[in-house]
């Protein structure tokens, strides 16, 4: 079987529009599965799924998923036939294989009502993922008919948390609303005494009807919408839209605008880096690294407003370029910054190394093990700290990171510890790959014009942002308009793994743990 | 030790003056002691703000959690963020607010004692921004709720949102 299926890889699956190498296969029922079982044998992560409305062309749904190869990425799409008296429609799920697909599955059918089969014919989770209760249950608004700008009343309903039952076992609610400056989300705990036994999320509080947003404007403003799914990954989101659209376009970005989106990307992981690096101190008791990275994090924000024209860059990167030209005085500043970084950030690193405080709430809290991690897909720098080598900068780089070779930076204890000094090392990694940026910032123009792209072609644009690599999946439509448009966070793979990594720990070690892993709730939500 | 000392001792005192209201009319200094002792004359204690996100996209959080750096030194200035809406004289809303929000910032809303001021910040709280209403958005935080001021900006600077504070809270320690 085995050698079919990869026979019928290699015969089936033709080239897709991407950033990174990147081939598409469309598959029947049985070879969705079968292609799922074999890629997970041979390594392959399963980086998003999703799902389109396509009976308005030939009658079908589409489900669809990203795969995540040595080689580059394979877009694996199952269609389903439906009839207009029921449209509805099932495929077999992927949650047996690949853990990670549970929550996507939910949110496919809440948006879709498409429904995942069971693998072992089990009773499917049925509970709204993105759905509270804001639209009724018979609304799909992903669907082609379904008005989205139609405002439902909001019927709350209960969900039920799985309840660990047991001798001096009780439950602590949290959230939606958090005491601190953070998103919306609740998490159920169960605890005897400090001890957590078992921890479950809910999130979706903040979806805002992203992908639906999408398929009202045209290609040419997708890429403002893509930075405001996660306003801390902004850069990679924007970044990632049009690189999609680009190269369904044939567009080619102009040598300077591409390096100076590197720079941008490499300034958005700094800043979240330096502002983890501090919160994770303050929440181990030790409020003068909050302080002190703070600072540090406001300066870097500072210089952005001076080359990139604004502290967070939500309207930097558009299609064909960037919007901003890095003025002449800029370099000599940035390079000032990077050197105070740097002699800054490895004064920090010691004395956060040498106080004992510290290192005894960082070492052993909230650990995720190596086999944990891999069975349940971890991205970006959460897998890296638990010593899984994965990093899109370095194992597909695309420009301009195809001559800087980046370093990919592994821990191997996957708790708290760990995930502090992978952002210490991948501070000063960044602060090298900036330095390496300006010294050979081509001269040149930083826009080029885009053209609409070709109704019904698909563009996929996939970026390592300081949180793990980012996805977007984008269809053309006639004249400009944009189809559909996917997007995917590695919040969604990372998040599960939070629950694992917080099992036998205390209660008041969460709000440690949380941040050290610092997901995306938007981003998750869409 | 000696390492965090020395530090301390080499970054020196950073805070900058708060923002002025009417920039030509106000020196910088005498608007933060003159909000200082206002407040401190009104409320008898800082000014307490609790923070709800609504349905962001993060980004505004950014540049309020920025307001906590010594750049601004928030806490300086006698505005403190609290944990509970009952312990807090403003809400500070941030978001377009989602429909799956909208139940739980009304409920906070509620929490809050009177005379509850509401500051809703950012493009998304001040008009719903790129969201807009739809299926899951109410879009601005004035649709849920009676607003006493807005910031806009995506994400407004700490700066922006320093100023808005002081906007709202001024008239009401005037009339206090
Ligand atoms: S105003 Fe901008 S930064 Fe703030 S929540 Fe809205 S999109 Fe995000």
């Amino acid at each position: 079987m085995t050698l079919q299926l990869s026979d019928f890889l290699e015969r089936h699956r033709r080239p897709l529009a991407g950033n990174l190498p990147a081939t598409r296969i469309s598959a029947d029922r049985e070879q969705w599965l079968q292609l799922a079982a074999w890629l997970r044998e041979s390594g392959a992560r399963l980086l998003t799924l999703w799902g389109a409305d396509d009976r308005d062309r030939d009658g079908c749904f589409r489900i669809c998923a990203v795969y995540l190869l040595t080689e580059g990425v394979l877009l694996v799409e199952h269609a389903m036939k439906t009839t207009e008296a029921t449209a509805s429609a099932s495929y077999p799920g992927l949650a047996a294989i690949f853990p990670v697909a549970q929550r996507m599955q939910r949110a496919v059918y809440d948006l879709l009502g498409i429904s995942a089969e069971q693998a072992d014919g089990s009773e499917a989770d049925r509970r709204g993922w993105l759905r509270h209760g804001g639209w009724p249950e018979t609304c799909f608004p992903l669907r082609r008919d379904a008005n989205g700008s139609r405002q439902h009343p909001n019927v709350s309903a209960p969900y039920p948390f799985v309840t660990v039952e047991g001798s001096g076992v009780h439950e602590i609610a949290v959230g939606p609303v958090h005491a601190g400056t953070i998103e919306p989300g609740h998490f159920r705990f169960s605890v005897v005494g400090e001890k957590m036994l078992r921890l479950e999320a809910r999130l979706g509080y903040t979806h805002k009807g992203v992908a639906k947003l999408f398929e009202t404007m045209p290609q040419s403003s997708g890429h403002r919408l893509a930075a405001r799914i996660s306003g801390d990954t902004a850069v990679a989101f924007s970044w990632a839209y049009c690189t999609a659209l680009e190269s369904l376009t044939a567009t080619v970005c102009p040598p300077r605008a591409t390096l100076l989106r590197a720079l941008a990307l490499e300034h958005e992981r700094l800043a979240n880096h330096l502002g983890d690096l501090g919160a994770l101190g303050n929440d181990a008791g030790f409020a003068f690294g909050l302080t002190h990275f703070s600072r540090l994090k406001e300066d870097l924000l500072r210089c952005n407003t001076v080359a990139f024209g604004a502290r967070y860059l939500l309207d930097y990167v558009l299609p064909g370029g960037v919007a901003v030209d890095l003025p002449a005085e800029a370099p000599a500043r940035l390079l000032g910054l990077y050197s105070e970084l740097e002699q800054s950030v490895a004064n920090l690193r010691s004395i956060y190394d040498e106080h004992a405080g510290l290192q005894d709430r960082f070492r052993g809290t909230g650990r995720l093990q190596q086999p944990i991690a891999e069975k349940l897909g971890a991205l970006g720098l959460v897998a890296r700290a638990s010593g899984i080598a994965c990093d899109l900068r370095v194992d597909h780089p695309w420009p301009s990171y195809d001559w800087v070779a980046t370093k990919c930076i592994t821990q191997s204890t996957g708790d708290v510890a760990a995930r502090v000094q992978i952002r210490f090392d991948e501070a000063f990694e960044s602060l090298r790959l900036c330095r390496a940026f300006l010294q050979d910032i081509p001269v040149g123009p930083i826009q080029a014009p885009v053209p609409a792209a070709a109704p019904y072609r698909l563009g996929l644009g996939v970026i390592e942002s300081w949180r793990g690599p980012v996805l977007i999946a984008l269809e053309a439509g006639p004249d400009g308009s944009i189809r559909r448009c996917h997007a995917h966070d590695p919040s969604w793979q990372n998040w599960p793994l939070i629950e694992y990594a917080v099992i036998g720990d205390i209660v008041p070690d969460f709000p440690l743990i949380n941040k050290s892993f610092n997901l995306s709730y938007s981003g998750q939500d869409g | 030790m000696w390492n965090t000392l020395s530090r301390m001792w080499k970054t020196g005192l950073l805070t900058e003056p708060l923002p002025v209201l009417q920039p030509s009319l106000d020196a910088p200094s005498p608007e933060l002691d003159h909000l200082q002792s206002q407040l401190l004359a009104v409320l008898g204690r800082a000014l307490c703000i609790r923070h709800v996100d609504a349905g962001s996209c993060n980004g505004c959080e950014l540049e309020i959690q920025a307001l906590h750096n010594p750049y601004y030194n928030l806490e300086g200035a006698g505005i403190q963020f609290v944990a509970s809406p009952r312990h807090a004289d403003l809400l500070l809303v941030t978001g377009p607010v989602s429909v799956n929000m909208e139940e739980a910032l009304r409920r906070t809303y509620d929490a809050v004692p009177a005379p509850k001021l509401v500051m809703a910040i950012g493009d998304c709280g001040a008009c719903g921004g790129i969201f807009g209403a739809s299926y899951a958005s109410r879009g601005s935080v004035a649709n849920v709720l009676p607003v006493n001021t807005t910031v806009t900006g995506c994400p407004p600077t700490p700066t922006a949102i320093l100023r808005g504070i002081l906007e709202t809270v001024r008239p009401a320690l005037a009339k206090a």
